[in-house]
């Protein structure tokens, strides 16, 4: 099929920005998005255009690299990433627009690639549990009942691809903190920390220049890993009962 | 050159526990007083650069990608094995080794893969205190299953993303010390070469991938975590990115390379649908413990899946369970993927392309209800409803075997150090203990025994025995280093010939996938050899790649990763003419029983090859590390 691509490029984080259109005329309905997008830079290399960059590894669905907003929509239509959308949910003759993630927290490095190292502040921040290696219980030394690791689990799926701030009008990273919250907060090798965890990251996802949730849920409508608005409202007890019951209040009381 | 393995002496059981005593510790207060620069944040750079930075050591930490959490153990979906004997099936230390020995078709150490199972019990701990959700029962224990042919249930897992959750249970570790201020992370960051200095590794050049800078960076030791090399093959089911670009600079360096002929092909991969593939999806192996592999008796050309329905039992040849009734659907990889292939080969393949085999569920979902098939395999069975639109609950699923993982890699010794002092080598991208054939879920269970259980102890006895003096990257060696990586890259952007990259490595992959897969003959190698020499030459005189050195420029760093697949190429190549015998993933036509299956020579090949580079355009030179077996007995393996 013949399709017209939009695509948003830009060299370099400082230089301005702006669409060129292109025109592929043998798309196959089997390729995937990103495989359109190989066709359309080997096309360009051809013509001695700069290819356009943008990200991608795993190709599977899984890493969370790729990042394009697609006809409006990150990751394009579906509930997947970019690179498990394939050609065959659009028509021939079809226009698509490809923009980068737009959020003041990521800012675009060049055309499609956007750094998005504020999330990797975020869980530096507090996401994780303070354990050496070694020295840990056996691992069938705490039962965890089925439901909550399922639902620890499912939290846990996030792939940090940052598609729910792409989605968000106020760019609110509350999706993917709330995941990473509500993983640690379920799980009883989280729990001693929970308090601290919960405010370090919500005060780093606010540092990052991240908006506030106003809860329109498209960050979930949009997260291909299903990941649920329930993890927002968790984030939101865990931090407001982090911020009434500091451990300086509990700890202070008992003592003298 | 004297290959020393340093295995310990004494009983299989004891080597590593009185290994660890002997020894020598870096005081507590000197730690600090050491840098350690560890390349790759997948499961074993991740797991290491977390574990030495909590010791004290100074880490610098560095990934490619945009955060050191993609990286590609990320993908791993069916699990991780571990002796821990939950399920009071049998398993034990000794069976977990005695398996991956034998599935290893006899080509590793006994006392490295030990070892493994000794310590892969820590690892499910670990993993749990950090809190990564590993599948449970409704008891609240752990759950587990067999997989990939073993007569145990030993396999801990996520749903099928069990690379995932590790891999961010290790990321988180990494966290905590990148905030303690012990790790300093470098994303977006390639490596493109070792500095050596006194004969020992001393440090490495990178290349920041969105401002094009080359630096160099000094360090006590380099850990070298850096994956696979599957994507010579150009189609595999690596990450675009994964590269053997570090570990070839390393080989050039120095170090030796073990083995590099050994690749696993996986029996589970949706196959290919055109020449726009640009990577093969893998269907995790655990399908193979509910699905039925078939094809027709009879050849019946371009068969969809959805006709395949209508296909009566006594026309299809369940072909697996046909030839090996004891292990049927559940061979190893090897041979799951070599039969495949030879079905396909009798024209007996379905689908469009004739390269593919069915994958059917539909007697399990018959007998355990639709819901038990989607709660074990619900993620794999959307992913290949995304990727091929056919929906595998109502039609079975297509499959065909891709490269999926690389047994071979740089050679090390007992303490994970290569031929270079000071260099080591954690998981994938080391040869160490899957032998000729890794067995399912054994790849993440290797890659964090290196990070969290074996390299803090190891590093320890070689920085204990060198100064803590910091060393200037303005010496002439780091300036020397920095300045070929700058005329490799200023060379190649001038070249500005006529064929892309991606071009010239989809001819590298066809040609290596050919004569190098998974079947192998003396006269197709020899002309893989030319193929791969002609490339090379079209690759340094015809190559186009825009832009320039200064910006994020991936065809750029593309080029620079293909030319280093295209070198390789010919050493595996040269790895496989050599090995004159059949053995795991290595199938030699030359070497087959009368039955048709895989025939080792133990007398003459029950060795590790190990290649030492001798220069540009020259023949590498072999060196033999002989493998010694005194617990197991070497036995043609067999699955029927």
């Amino acid at each position: 099929m013949k399709i017209t691509v939009k695509v948003w490029r830009q060299a370099n984080s400082q230089a301005k920005g702006g669409f060129k259109t292109y025109q592929l005329d043998h798309v196959s309905t089997d390729m995937s998005f990103l495989e359109m997008f190989d066709v359309l830079n080997a096309q360009l290399i051809r013509k001695g255009e700069d290819p356009i960059a943008f990200d991608h590894d795993c190709r599977e669905g899984i890493c969370g690299m790729c990042s394009m907003v697609i006809n409006g929509r990150p990751h394009g239509p579906l509930q997947t990433t970019t690179c498990q959308l394939h050609m065959r949910t659009f028509k021939d003759g079809d226009t698509i627009t490809v923009e980068p993630w737009r959020a003041n927290a990521f800012p675009v490095l060049k055309d499609l690639v956007v750094d998005r190292t504020a999330f990797d502040r975020i869980q530096q921040s507090g996401g994780y549990v303070s354990v050496n290696t070694g020295g840990v219980p056996d691992a069938n030394e705490i039962p965890i009942p089925k439901k909550v690791a399922d639902e620890a689990f499912d939290a846990a799926t996030c792939i940090g691809c940052g598609a729910c701030v792409a989605a968000c009008k106020n760019a609110s990273a509350m999706l993917f903190v709330g995941a990473k919250v509500s993983q640690y907060a379920l799980l009883p090798q989280g729990k001693p920390e929970r308090k601290e965890r919960a405010e370090r990251m919500v005060a780093q996802m606010d540092a990052e220049g991240f908006g506030a949730c106003t809860n329109t849920r498209a960050c979930e409508a949009e997260c291909p890993k299903g990941i649920k608005i329930t993890n927002i409202a968790r984030l939101n007890r865990e931090y407001l009962g982090a911020v009434f019951t500091s451990y300086e209040v509990e700890t202070g009381g008992g003592g003298e | 050159m004297n290959l020393d393995s340093k295995i310990p002496a004494g009983p299989l059981n004891e080597k590593w526990s009185k290994h660890k005593f002997n020894l020598k510790l870096v005081n507590p207060a000197n730690k600090r007083k050491y840098d350690v620069i560890v390349v790759g944040t997948g499961l074993a750079g991740a797991s290491a650069a977390a574990s030495l930075g909590e010791l004290g050591y100074n880490v610098k930490a560095f990934c490619f990608q945009d955060s050191p959490r993609r990286a590609h153990s990320i993908a791993a979906q069916g699990g991780i094995n571990a002796a821990k004997n939950y399920q009071n099936d049998g398993d034990s230390i000794y069976r977990l080794f005695y398996d991956t020995i034998k599935g290893g078709d006899y080509r590793a150490r006994e006392g490295n893969v030990h070892r493994l199972a000794e310590v892969s019990v820590n690892i499910i701990d670990q993993c749990v205190a950090q809190g990564v959700p590993f599948a449970r029962e409704y008891g609240g224990l752990l759950s587990n299953r067999s997989f990939g042919g073993a007569q145990v249930s030993r396999t801990f897992y996520a749903r099928g993303q069990t690379g995932q959750q590790l891999l961010l249970g290790a990321y988180s570790a990494l966290n905590r010390q990148i905030s303690n201020g012990k790790v300093k992370m470098y994303n977006r960051t390639e490596m493109l070469d070792v500095v050596v200095v006194d004969g020992k590794a001393r440090g490495i050049i990178t290349r920041d991938l969105v401002t094009g800078k080359i630096e160099a960076h000094a360090a006590h030791a380099v850990l070298l975590c850096t994956g696979g090399y599957g994507n010579v093959f150009y189609l595999s089911t690596n990450a675009k990115g994964s590269n053997v670009t570090a570990a070839w600079r390393a080989h050039k360096k120095g170090a030796l390379f073990g083995n590099p002929c050994f690749t696993q092909i996986h029996p589970t991969c949706i196959p290919v649908s055109g020449d726009h593939q640009s990577k093969l999806t893998l269907m995790s192996e655990s399908l193979r413990n509910d699905g039925r592999v078939w094809v027709p008796k009879t050849a019946i050309k371009g068969l969809k899946a959805a006709d395949a329905v209508r296909i009566p039992e006594t026309d299809r040849d369940y072909f697996l369970e046909r030839r090996y009734p004891s292990f049927g659907n559940l061979v190893p990889r090897d041979v799951a993927s070599r039969n495949a292939k030879y079905v396909c080969d009798e024209g007996r393949g379905v689908g469009t392309t004739g390269l593919a085999v069915f994958l059917d569920f539909s007697d399990a979902i018959k007998r355990d209800g639709r819901h038990v098939i989607e709660a074990k395999y619900g993620n794999l069975f959307d992913m290949y409803r995304q990727i091929t639109g056919d929906n595998p609950y109502e039609v079975p699923m297509m499959i065909y075997p891709a490269v999926h993982y690389t047994m071979g890699g740089l050679w090390v010794d007992y303490n994970l150090m290569t031929t270079v002092p000071g260099l080591y080598a954690l998981g994938e991208a080391n040869f160490s203990d899957h032998g000729a054939n890794r067995l399912g879920a054994s790849a993440l269970m290797q890659g964090l025994a290196d990070g969290y259980f074996i390299i803090p102890y190891t590093i320890g006895d070689y920085l204990a025995g060198m100064s803590w003096e910091k060393m200037s990257t303005d010496r002439a060696e780091f300036k020397e280093a920095i300045t070929n990586v700058q005329q490799r890259v200023g060379k190649m952007l001038q070249i500005k010939g006529a064929k892309t990259v991606d071009q010239l490595h989809r001819e590298l992959g066809l040609t290596m996938w050919e004569y190098c897969g998974m079947s192998r003959s003396e006269s197709g190698l020899l002309t893989a050899k030319k193929k791969i020499q002609e490339l090379k030459t079209e690759f340094w005189s015809n190559v186009n790649i825009l832009g320039s050195a200064n910006e994020l420029n991936q065809e750029l760093e593309k080029a620079g990763r293909v030319a280093d697949f295209i070198e390789l190429g010919e050493l595996m190549v040269d790895d496989a003419l050599n090995r004159s015998e059949s053995c795991g993933g290595h199938f030699r036509e030359e070497s087959q029983t009368p039955d048709g299956e895989a025939l080792r020579k133990d007398d003459q090949y029950a060795y590790v090859a190990a290649w030492e580079y001798k220069g540009e355009n020259q023949p590498e030179e072999l060196h033999k590390e002989n493998l010694v077996f005194e617990n197991v007995k070497l036995t043609q393996r067999s699955y029927k």
